[in-house]
This record gives C-alpha cells, structure tokens and sequence, in this order.
C-alpha cells in the first residue's frame, strides 16, 4: 500500500505543503485535502471543465493531473483570480450579464476566461466560443457567457 | 481510483529500470488526459504509474532540416501547435495537435500517449502515418523502430513489450514541392470523437501539376488506425486532377472496414473518407504548391 507523499508547490502565489495518495486526483487534493472548494468537480473525467486549473501559466482540467505532479509547480485556482480590492474584471463582467444559473461551471469558465484574456485581450466571438470549448454549461445556453467575455474584454481595457 | 504508487525519473535509464521491476503493473504516465481516465474507471490497472515527463529524451522538441522532426513522447500539443517549426514544416501536424480535445486537454495530452493509447479513432495517427513516421522505442531488449503504421495492434494495444517504453517519434524531414492535412467529421464543432478522420500527404514535382508520391491514413474506419497504401501509391506519376483524386479516393474507401455504432453507419463513414480524403488531397495539395 503506497504511503502519503510529501508536495511542495505554490498555489495563488502562496507556497503549500500536503500530504497525499499519489492515486488522488489535483482536484481532490484541492478540495478535499486543502479544503479550497472553489475548484469544482463535474464530470471527473475531462469532459466539462468545471474543475480548470491555471499549471505553470496552461489552463488544465485539474481532476486529470495527479495531486503529486503539482510538486515545484504554480497552481492558480479561482480563489487566486480576486485582488483584495474587488472581483477581477471578469468576474464583474460576468455577475453584470448574469452568466450564471447554478454556478457550478462557473469557477471554470473565470479561470478559462482570465487565461484567454491575459493571452488575448482581443479575442473576438469565434475565438472566445473556440477558447471555452472545454468548458460545459447546462443552464444558459453560452450566450450570456460570451457576452460577459467581450465585456469583460472592455472592461480590462479601461 | 485504485491505490497506486508514483514515481518521477529523471533519467531514461531510471524509467527503464522502474518498468522492468514492474513489467505490465508500471503504466506510463504523459499527459495523463486517457491513462487517469482509464485507471479511474477500472479499464486499466496498474501497480505504479511512471511520470515520463522529467525524462530528456522524452521532452525533445526539435527541427533539424536534414534529419526531420523529433517529437519527445511526452511533449504536450500545445508545445507542438505553438512551435514555429512545426507550424512551417508540418502543418498536417499542427491540424491534429490543435484539435484534439479542449484547449485543457491540448495542454496535457501527448501525440506520443494518443499513439500508444491507440484508439482507432486518434486524431494524430493518421497525420503521422501519412507524414512516414516512426516510433522509437527502448527496453530491455535495448532499441528499435517501428513504422507509425504497425505501431497499433487494436483497439486500445500497441506493439510495446512489458518493459517497453515509447521515447519518441520521429518524422522525416519534409520534401521539396510536398504538404499534407488532417481533416475529421464530427457532428460539433469542438470536443468530440471522429466520426472518420482522413490524414493525407503528397509529395509533387518541381511543375506543381504532377504527383510523385502520396501516403493516405483513415482514422475510426477500423479496430485500428488504417494506412490506405493503395490510395497513396495510386497518386504516383499522374497529373493533380480530379479524376487522380477521385480515384484515391475510391481506394481509400476501400480500404476503409467501419462498424456502426453511436457517432455513425458503416455507409456514412465509407462516404466521409471519400470526401475527406479528397478535401486533405486538395488541402495538401496547395500547401505543396504554397498558396496556403
């Protein structure tokens, strides 16, 4: 029976040390070792993205990369997108358009979004709906999502 | 999830060792977006998981224009989409790297793990295949090279022995006058399984009007992914022309042998490879002249 095993990563720019099952998912070890439940579990296979990570700067389906691979990586999870002086832009973008229902998805469309626009500040409709792919959501039908990007967009321009 | 045990080698000669203690118990982990997957839901077990991705020779990406591209077993698809090199010299690479799955799952999964996952419906084979690709492999046995093409055996095995490890895959540098595509069906337009995929590549003559030579692979027309020698070798010596095309395209749905299942019929997928085999034709087609 495999023991615990020691990691040391950064995690929202703070250095974290815990202890896992090397069989047990980044999500898992987030939510359930950590106790940091804003990363959410969906489909647990990579379908849905709900549970989107930020790695070393790539957004990643969190509940496919083992707790024991995080070891001398940053992790960047939906409680790292705020600033203590506010929501982030996008988040803002997204409370406006009311781009949410069950709010399940929606840690991982942020952490989604805020990548593309930190890559992309001017993705247009195409590539923001090619972009969020690899994220599902069962309640508003996408659009208001969209909307909210390209607001959001705007409002990280001024 | 079963219990597991990890472990990280640095070196090749770690990670072999790791696999010869273990044989079939030691599982290779790469991008992990098919094997977590796959041990999570029972369908494969194993006593430890390898991380492949501190081993060197397994994160080589590198361009030489005399002795090709090498591509490290363990290097993501974003690596490869992003890469300039790959981009001008292999854009039939760049096609599949840059579709398969989400944008999450392209930041994870390898060509090297699609290759050995070896799901008929691999949206990277076919590309390599039709590009001449080979696979190299280590163990204890010490080395050796497979053709892309007999790499899988069924769906879901591959030629690698217990102990054996892909290390990477290595395509020739590309010709003069040549260009190559992947094109797939799939009823979305993101984050789904191929109906049929059709990767194809052709070499032309100084002129741009004549075939030299073409290699064609099918994708999810087979328990395994096809190599359509007789629709490639038919494009040899004749002129670019619709009726060239037409026939590779008839050889190739020839050799494709689907099933009907829940993405689609044995007749819709015969079609699809005639139609995506003549749209990667003509799509390669102009690569090779560059107008696209």
């Amino acid at each position: 029976m495999p023991g615990l095993v020691h990691v040391e990563t950064t995690i929202n720019g703070n250095q974290v040390n815990f202890l896992c099952e090397p069989r047990q998912s980044l999500l898992e070890c987030l939510r359930d070792v950590l106790g940091m439940t804003g990363t959410k579990e969906g489909c647990n296979d990579g379908n849905c993205g709900a549970c989107t990570v930020l790695l070393d700067g790539r957004i990643v389906t969190s509940c496919l990369v083992l707790g024991v691979e995080a070891q001398g990586k940053e992790v960047t999870t939906i409680e790292g997108v705020a600033s203590p002086e506010g929501l982030h832009p996008v988040q803002q973008a997204f409370l406006e358009n009311a781009s949410l229902q069950c709010g399940i998805c929606t840690p991982g469309f942020i952490v989604a979004t805020k990548a593309l626009l930190d890559r992309e500040p001017d993705a247009d409709e195409g590539r923001i709906r090619h972009w969020l792919a690899g994220n599902l959501c069962r309640c508003t039908g996408y659009d208001k999502i969209v909307r909210a990007v390209l607001d959001a967009e705007e409002k990280m321009k001024s | 999830m079963e219990a597991i045990d990890y472990t990280a080698p640095k070196t090749l000669d770690e990670a072999l060792k790791v696999m010869a203690d273990h044989g079939d118990r030691a599982r290779v982990l790469a991008g992990g977006t098919d094997l977590l997957v796959q041990l999570r839901g029972g369908r494969r077990s194993a006593d430890i998981v390898v991380d492949s991705k501190f081993v060197p020779e397994l994160n080589e990406l590198s361009y030489d224009a005399q002795k090709g591209l090498t591509i490290g077993a363990a290097v993501p698809c974003c690596t490869i989409y992003e890469d300039q090199a790959v981009e001008s010299n292999y854009p039939g690479l760049t096609d599949c790297a840059s579709l398969i799955g989400s944008i999450q799952i392209q930041g994870r999964a390898t060509i090297g793990g699609n290759l050995c996952n070896a799901a008929p419906s691999a949206d990277s084979i076919p590309s390599i295949i039709a590009l001449g690709g080979v696979a190299n492999v280590v163990g204890p046995k010490g080395a050796r090279q497979v053709a892309a093409e007999d790499f899988c055996t069924a769906p879901g095995r591959n030629v690698l022995e217990p102990g054996e490890l892909l290390v990477s895959i290595s395509l020739p540098a590309p010709q003069a006058h040549s260009g190559a595509n992947y094109l797939r069906f799939i009823p979305r337009n993101e984050m789904d399984i191929a109906v049929a995929g059709v990767g194809s590549s052709v070499i032309l003559d100084s002129s741009g009007q004549n075939f030299v030579s073409g290699r064609i692979a099918l994708a999810s027309v087979a328990p395994t992914p096809v190599f359509s020698k007789a629709a490639g070798d038919s494009l040899a010596g004749k002129p670019v022309s619709e009726a060239t095309i037409d026939e590779a395209a008839e050889k190739a749905m020839a050799d494709a042998k689907p099933i009907t299942d829940m993405r689609g019929t044995i007749k819709q997928r015969v079609h699809l490879v005639g139609v995506l085999t003549r749209r990667t034709l003509n799509t390669a087609v102009k690569r090779a002249r560059g107008e696209e």
